[in-house]
C-alpha cells in the first residue's frame, strides 16, 4: 500500500508532482534491513536534484529501483503524475530514464561510436554498418552536446571522464528525460569534474532532469537545484539547494543520536604493535600506530584508500615502497601468509569475495588459516580440528546447527564471526576489521562490538575501517582520517566530531589549512 | 512441477546423487542380459573402468581447485612410449616404470607452473600440453607402436592377485589414498578452499599458487602409472593411445558430482562416475549394442544424469 502522507518532507513533498518524475512512499526491505521507508520526492525537468546520504542511507537502492533494476515493495512512481511500473532497466529505457552507474558499462574494445549505438544499431542500417555513417551519427549527438570526443577511438582508450561522457551522450541520444548519476566524480580528477559538470549544465538547458548521487560534499552547491538528504533508508530533508549550510546539512545526514549502541570500552594502551606511513606522503607524511588494547578508526570518504592502506599493511597488495613496523622491527610484507605470521588478520569488507569459503563448513572456515598447527606430516588431528573450531563458535557465539554446515546458509553476522574466529584461531595481534558491520543487522552489532572489547582486553589491537561514522567515532580510541591515500588528520576520541571528521575526509579542512580558507565551512 | 519419483526414492537419490543413478543403470542392465551380474564380468567390469579411474582421481583434485587437464590422454601415450624404450634399452621393468612415473609428474609440473604461476588458464595451457606430449610421444617412437611381450611390467596390465587383476588393485589403492589425501590432510583442505574462493584462500594465507601447482604434478603422475597399466594390458606401448581420455575422465568427475566451478567434490563420487561409464559400455557391448549408437546414447545418458543431479539438488535446497 502506498503510503500518501508526504506532507512532512519539507518543500518539495508539497508540491503537486505534476510535471517529473516523482515516486510516492517508496518502501524497500532486505533480509535483516530496511533500505527505503516511505521514501517521497520528485525530479522536475531541467533541474539537477542531489541526494546526500551517508553508505547504507538507502540511495542506491532508490537509484536502482528508478532504474527499474529493483522492484520496490509499496509506493508508486509517477512520470508526469501519471503512474508508471519500471519492471525492467529496459521499461525504464523506454520511459525515458537513463542511470550512469559509478562502475561504467562500456565494451572497453569497441569504438566510441558503437558503443553509443550499442543494441541500436539498426539506426545506422540494416544489416551493414558502415563505420563512416555510425561516426557521423555519433558526431552529431556529440556537436549537440559540444563534446569533442572522436567516435573512432576504442572506449578502453579514453580516460574516466570520457568513458562518462559517452555514457551521457548515450542516455541523451536515446532521449532520455531524466538521468540518474551515481557517485559520478568518484574517480574523476577536479578538470574532469569541470568538464562533466559543464555538460551537466547543456543537459539541464536541454530540459533534462538530473538526479545526482553524492557524498562529496565541496561539490553539490555548484550543480544542485535542490537537495535531499537521506538517512537510515528516510528522506529526512528535502529543500532547495542553498537553504541551508552545508553544515547543517552534514548535521542532517548523521544526525542519528549515539546512545549506548555502542559499550565502548577503554583499555590503557600496552606496547606498540604496528607503525606506518600511508603509501603517498612518504617519508614526511603523518605515522600511523597501534597499541595493544586499542581500537584505532580509519575515516574517509569511499575512495580515500583506507581499504587499499589496510590491504597493503596486511600483504593482500604488497607494496615494498610501504614502511612497516610490527612491535618495533622494520618488516616488508610480501603477502597475506607473511602478514598472518607477522600476527595480523584481516576481515576484509567484502565478506562474500574475500572472507568466506563459500560451500565449506564453519569448520573448514575457522580452522582455515591453522591448517599446519593442526596437522602432522600432513595429516590433520580432527579432533584438535573440531575442538578449536568448537571453542571459537562458543567464545564469539556463532549461530549454526552444526559446525558442519555450509557457512553460506549462517546469517550475515555468524559468518562475519566466522571470519573472524579464524583469524583468533591463528591467535593474531592486530586485527583489521574492515567495515565488520556493514549489512548487518543491530543485534549482530552489537555483539561485535563486544567481541572488540574482549579482544582489546586480551592486549590486542584493533585497526577499525568503518563508513558508519558514529561507529567509527564511538568504537575507536583514536582516530585517522583519510583523503585521497594520505592521512590527513589525527584526531583523539575528545576532541573527534562528526563534522570535524567529515571536513577531513572531504578534503575541505585538509584545503583549509593549505589554501588559506578559500572553501571553508 | 510435480515430482517425478516417490519420495523416498527421491530422497535416496537427492541424498546419494550419481549413486542412485549408478544403482538404476546397474539394476536395468542387469535385468537386460542375464549374464551382466556374474562374478567375472563384474570383475572384467572393475578392470574395465579402472584405467580411466585412476587418470580420474587425479583429474577431480584438479577440478576442485576449478582447474581441467586436457593433456591426460596424449600424456597416457608419453609417458608408456619413454617407459617402453627405457625397458627396451635397460632391459629393467622397475626402471622403465619408474621414468614413466617422473616423466608424468614432470609434464604436470610443466601444466602446473603457467597455471600456477603464468596465470594462464588451465583450458588453455593443458590444451598446448595435449599437442605437445603426443607430438613428442610421436617423436620419439617415430610414430610407430613398440611391442614387448617379456618383462615384470606386463603384470601390472594382465597379473592378478587372489584372483583380482592387479588394475583393479591399483585403482583400489589409489582411490583410497587419494580419498585419504582430500579429507584428512591439510592439503586435500587447502584444495577445497583454492577452489571454493581462491581469493579469500589468498587472504588466509594458504600458497594458492603452490596448491595449484601439486594438483597438476599429482594428476600428470597418476595419468602416467594409468600409462603403464595400459602399456602392460596391451604389451606395448603405442604413440596414439589415449586419444579421448581426457573426455572420459572429465564426464567421470562431473558424473561423480564434482563442480566444474570448482569446491566441491569427492573422490567416491568419482569412483561412482566411472563405474556408471564403465557399465554402460559394457552392458551395451553386452547386449550387442551398435557401437555407433553406443557413442549417442552415452553422451545422452551422461546429460541425463547431470540433469538429474542438478534438479534434485535444487530441490532440496
Amino acid at each position: 500500500m502506498p503510503a500518501q502522507d508526504s506532507s512532512t518532507h519539507g518543500p518539495s513533498a508539497s508540491e503537486p508532482p505534476i510535471s517529473g518524475l516523482s515516486v510516492l512512499g517508496i518502501s524497500k526491505g532486505f533480509p535483516g534491513v530496511q533500505a527505503l521507508d516511505d521514501v517521497s520526492f520528485s525530479i522536475h525537468r531541467g533541474e539537477v536534484h542531489v541526494i546526500l546520504g551517508e553508505n547504507g542511507a538507502g540511495k542506491s537502492t532508490l537509484l536502482k529501483i528508478l532504474s527499474g533494476a529493483l522492484q520496490p515493495d509499496s509506493g508508486q512512481i509517477l512520470l508526469d503524475g501519471k503512474e508508471i511500473h519500471l519492471k525492467t532497466p529496459g521499461a525504464a529505457s523506454q520511459a525515458g530514464i537513463a542511470a550512469i552507474y559509478q562502475e561504467l558499462s562500456l565494451v572497453p574494445w569497441l569504438s566510441v561510436a558503437h558503443n553509443l549505438f550499442l543494441g541500436r544499431e539498426c539506426l545506422i542500417g540494416r544489416f551493414f554498418m558502415s563505420s563512416k555513417r555510425l561516426s557521423e551519427k555519433a558526431d552529431e549527438v556529440f556537436t549537440t552536446l559540444g563534446l569533442s570526443l572522436d567516435p573512432k577511438a576504442l572506449a578502453g582508450d579514453l580516460g574516466m571522464a570520457e568513458q562518462q561522457l559517452v555514457e551521457i551522450s548515450r542516455a541523451f541520444s536515446r532521449s532520455a528525460r531524466f538521468i540518474l548519476m551515481d557517485e559520478p566524480t568518484a574517480s574523476l580528477t577536479e578538470t574532469e569534474i569541470n568538464l562533466l559538470f559543464g555538460k551537466i549544465e547543456t543537459l539541464k538547458k536541454a530540459g533534462v532532469g538530473i538526479l545526482y548521487i553524492s557524498h562529496r560534499l565541496e561539490e553539490i552547491f555548484r550543480i544542485a537545484d535542490r537537495i535531499t538528504v537521506m538517512r537510515d533508508g528516510k528522506s529526512v530533508y528535502s529543500g532547495v539547494a542553498g537553504a541551508l549550510s552545508l553544515p547543517e546539512l552534514i548535521a542532517r545526514m548523521v544526525g542519528r543520536p549515539i546512545g549506548n549502541h555502542y559499550p565502548k570500552e577503554t583499555i590503557t594502551p600496552g606496547e606498540l604493535l604496528l607503525e606506518a606511513k600511508d603509501s603517498v606522503s612518504g617519508e614526511k607524511g603523518l605515522a600511523f600506530s597501534l597499541r595493544q588494547g586499542e581500537v584505532v578508526g580509519l575515516a574517509g570518504l569511499v575512495g580515500a584508500g583506507r581499504t587499499e592502506w589496510a590491504r597493503k599493511i596486511f600483504g593482500a597488495d604488497p607494496d615494498p615502497h610501504m614502511r612497516i613496523k610490527v612491535s618495533g622491527t622494520e618488516v616488508s610484507v610480501a603477502s597475506p601468509r607473511q602478514g598472518r605470521d607477522l600476527g595480523m588478520g584481516m576481515v576484509p569488507e567484502n565478506r562474500k569475495e574475500h572472507g568466506l569459503i563459500a560451500g565449506r563448513s564453519v569448520l573448514h572456515n575457522i580452522t582455515i588459516t591453522i591448517m599446519d598447527w593442526l596437522s602432522r606430516l600432513g595429516i590433520v588431528d580432527q579432533k584438535r580440528q573440531s575442538a578449536v573450531s568448537a571453542e571459537y563458535i562458543g567464545k564469539l557465539s556463532i549461530k549454526c546447527p552444526s559446525d558442519s554446515v555450509d557457512i553460506s546458509t549462517l546469517s550475515g553476522g555468524n559468518q562475519q564471526k566466522a571470519v573472524l574466529a579464524k583469524w583468533l584461531a591463528r591467535e593474531g595481534k592486530i586485527i583489521i576489521l574492515d567495515e565488520p558491520t556493514r549489512g548487518i543487522d543491530v543485534g549482530a552489532k552489537l555483539e561485535m562490538y563486544q567481541q572488540m572489547n574482549a579482544l582489546c582486553r586480551e592486549g590486542k589491537g584493533i585497526i577499525l575501517i568503518s563508513s558508519d561514522l558514529p561507529e567509527l567515532l564511538s568504537m575507536s580510541d583514536r582516530l585517522y582520517v583519510m583523503h585521497e591515500g594520505k592521512f590527513v588528520a589525527t584526531l583523539d576520541k575528545r576532541e573527534a566530531s562528526q563534522e570535524k571528521v567529515l571536513e577531513y575526509a572531504s578534503g575541505l579542512g585538509y584545503k583549509n589549512t593549505n589554501r588559506n580558507g578559500s572553501v571553508g565551512l | 512441477m510435480k515430482m517425478l519419483l516417490p519420495s523416498g526414492l527421491s530422497k535416496f537419490m537427492s541424498r546419494y546423487g550419481s549413486f542412485g543413478v549408478l544403482f538404476v543403470i546397474t539394476l536395468a542392465m542387469s535385468l537386460a542380459n542375464k549374464s551382466f551380474l556374474t562374478v567375472p564380468n563384474l570383475v572384467n567390469v572393475a578392470r574395465q573402468v579402472s584405467i580411466n579411474t585412476i587418470i580420474s582421481a587425479g583429474m577431480t583434485f584438479i577440478i576442485i581447485t576449478a582447474g581441467i587437464d586436457l593433456s591426460v590422454g596424449s600424456l597416457v601415450a608419453l609417458s608408456s612410449c619413454v617407459a617402453m624404450i627405457i625397458i627396451e634399452a635397460t632391459g629393467s621393468s622397475l626402471l622403465g616404470i619408474v621414468t614413466g612415473i617422473l616423466i608424468g609428474g614432470a609434464a604436470g609440473a610443466f601444466n602446473g607452473a603457467f597455471v600456477a604461476w603464468a596465470g594462464i588458464p588451465p583450458f588453455i595451457v593443458t590444451l598446448a600440453g595435449l599437442t605437445i606430449y603426443r607430438g613428442i610421444a610421436l617423436i620419439i617412437t617415430g610414430g610407430t607402436p613398440i611391442i614387448r611381450f617379456e618383462g615384470g611390467f606386463l603384470s601390472l596390465g594382465q597379473g592378478s592377485l587372489l584372483g583380482i587383476p592387479v588394475p583393479v588393485i591399483i585403482m583400489i589403492i589409489v582411490v583410497i589414498f587419494m580419498h585419504f589425501l582430500l579429507t584428512r590432510t591439510a592439503f586435500g583442505t587447502h584444495v577445497y578452499s583454492v577452489g571454493g574462493n581462491e581469493e579469500a584462500s589468498r587472504l588466509s594465507g594458504i600458497k594458492v599458487g603452490r596448491v595449484k601447482f601439486q594438483v597438476y604434478v599429482m594428476g600428470g603422475m597418476l595419468t602416467a602409472l594409468a600409462g603403464m597399466v595400459l602399456m602392460g594390458r596391451l604389451s606395448s606401448a603405442q604413440p596414439n593411445t589415449g586419444e579421448g581420455f581426457e573426455l572420459d575422465a572429465i564426464a567421470t568427475v562431473i558424473l561423480g558430482g564434482t563442480s566444474l566451478m570448482g569446491g566441491r567434490g569427492t573422490i567416491w563420487g568419482t569412483l561412482v562416475g566411472a563405474f556408471i561409464i564403465g557399465i554402460l559400455n559394457n552392458g551395451f557391448n553386452l547386449m550387442a549394442v551398435d557401437a555407433h549408437f553406443q557413442l549417442v546414447a552415452k553422451g545422452v545418458i551422461i546429460l541425463l544424469a547431470v540433469l538429474l543431479d542438478r534438479y534434485l539438488k535444487r530441490k532440496q535446497a
